[in-house]
């Protein structure tokens, strides 16, 4: 629940503040939320399977978002910041897909 | 050691599927309010994700180019390019046609008006158009012998040796192709008979005019040797009021333009 709320209060101080992101977090910033959003289908899957702890959740969250940005950020230096921005996009669209499978056995035995 | 909670590289235990009921009670103890640190821990998380995620569409709806890759950019820029190029041609295109056509009404304006300025001058010497000015007013009588038309035809080519413009002799106006000729009653002039008095309407400078008819053995004195008598008065402002119709040329065509020189 209390999740719940806090994912519509970020949302609405959001929508409200209306921030500019900083030039330099730009080309980041999508793949962090990309990241972020496989550490929460990751945290809801392991709270299904009995074996959620906040220390995992909070820790897998932010190294999420950190190596996805790092990997952007060294594509970007190699000159190759588009196709690994893809490929860290499509690897963890893969893990989103695969933990909302799991989170669907256990919730409808399908 | 806590299993990776994200790890799905570790295939869902296929063994152990603990039963419908646990899994939705599981779920609803998660969203049951209780201020443990994972609630407020994840809770915090998802407020920093739904803080990121409305951040990143609104950046994603507001930005139109700036997150558009190189390629994309540097096409794009070739397209605004070529567009500014065709319509600067067309503007360029379109305002010569502009200037050409002010030009060219300009040009037709000054023809028209100088065509009405020669149309106009043409009409009062071919005698076409009435008109007025400062000239003389001359009258010859007959109180003896008739006048010949010769004497007439005289006192026509003085007026216009000295600078006559329009000429009406009674209500006749004298042109180029004027003609008098002696009838049983009169002079004919133009086809039409005149009788004495004779009645000169010039117009011309009369300080020119009246010294030529005046002159010794002149046109007024060979009137008057025919026995006619003559009054001559310079006036301000005289008024040739007889017009007449030209026919068109019928073989008399204008000459191609030469260029001059």
């Amino acid at each position: 629940m209390i999740a719940v709320l806090g994912l519509l209060i970020g949302a609405l101080v959001g929508v409200f503040l209306e921030p500019t992101v900083p030039a330099v977090l730009q080309p980041y910033l999508p793949i962090a939320v990309v990241a972020a959003l496989d550490a929460l289908f990751g945290g809801l899957r392991a709270l299904l399977d009995g074996t959620f702890n906040d220390r995992v959740f909070l820790v897998s969250f932010l190294s999420n978002v950190v190596v996805a940005a790092l990997i952007v950020y060294l594509g970007d230096q190699l000159g190759v910041g588009t196709q690994l921005s893809t490929a860290v996009v499509v690897v963890l669209g893969i893990r989103i897909f695969s933990n909302a499978a799991a989170i669907r056995r256990h919730l409808f035995k399908a | 050691m806590q299993p990776d909670p994200d790890a799905s590289t570790t295939p869902a235990q296929p063994a152990a599927p603990r039963p419908l009921s646990s899994s939705w009670r599981t779920i609803g103890r998660a969203l049951a309010p209780r201020a443990t640190r994972a609630q407020l821990m994840a809770g915090l998380l998802c407020a920093l994700l739904g803080f990121a995620l409305v951040v990143q569409v609104r950046q994603t709806r507001s930005e139109g180019l700036a997150n558009l890759p190189q390629d994309e950019l540097v096409r794009v820029l070739d397209e605004v390019t070529q567009r500014s190029e065709t319509l600067q041609r067309q503007a360029a295109t379109l305002q010569g046609l502009r200037s050409e056509l002010l030009t060219g009404s300009d040009t037709q304006r000054a023809a028209r008006d100088a065509a009405q300025e020669r149309a106009t001058v043409e009409g009062i010497l071919a005698g076409r158009l009435p008109a007025e000015g400062p000239g003389v007013e001359l009258t010859i009588r007959e109180p003896e012998d008739r006048i010949p038309a010769l004497v007439m035809f005289n006192l026509l080519e003085e007026l216009r040796n000295a600078g006559a413009e329009a000429i009406q002799l009674g209500d006749v106006r004298l042109t180029a192709s004027t003609y008098f000729r002696d009838v049983a009653d009169g002079i004919e002039v133009d086809g039409t008979t005149l009788h004495a008095p004779y009645h000169w309407l010039v117009i011309g400078d009369p300080e020119v005019i009246t010294p030529a008819l005046n002159v010794p053995g002149g046109a007024l004195a060979q009137v008057r040797g025919a026995t006619g008598a003559t009054d001559l008065q310079t006036k301000d402002l005289v008024e040739v009021t007889a017009v007449r119709d030209l026919p068109a040329p019928t073989f008399a065509t204008p000459a191609p333009e030469t260029p001059a020189g």
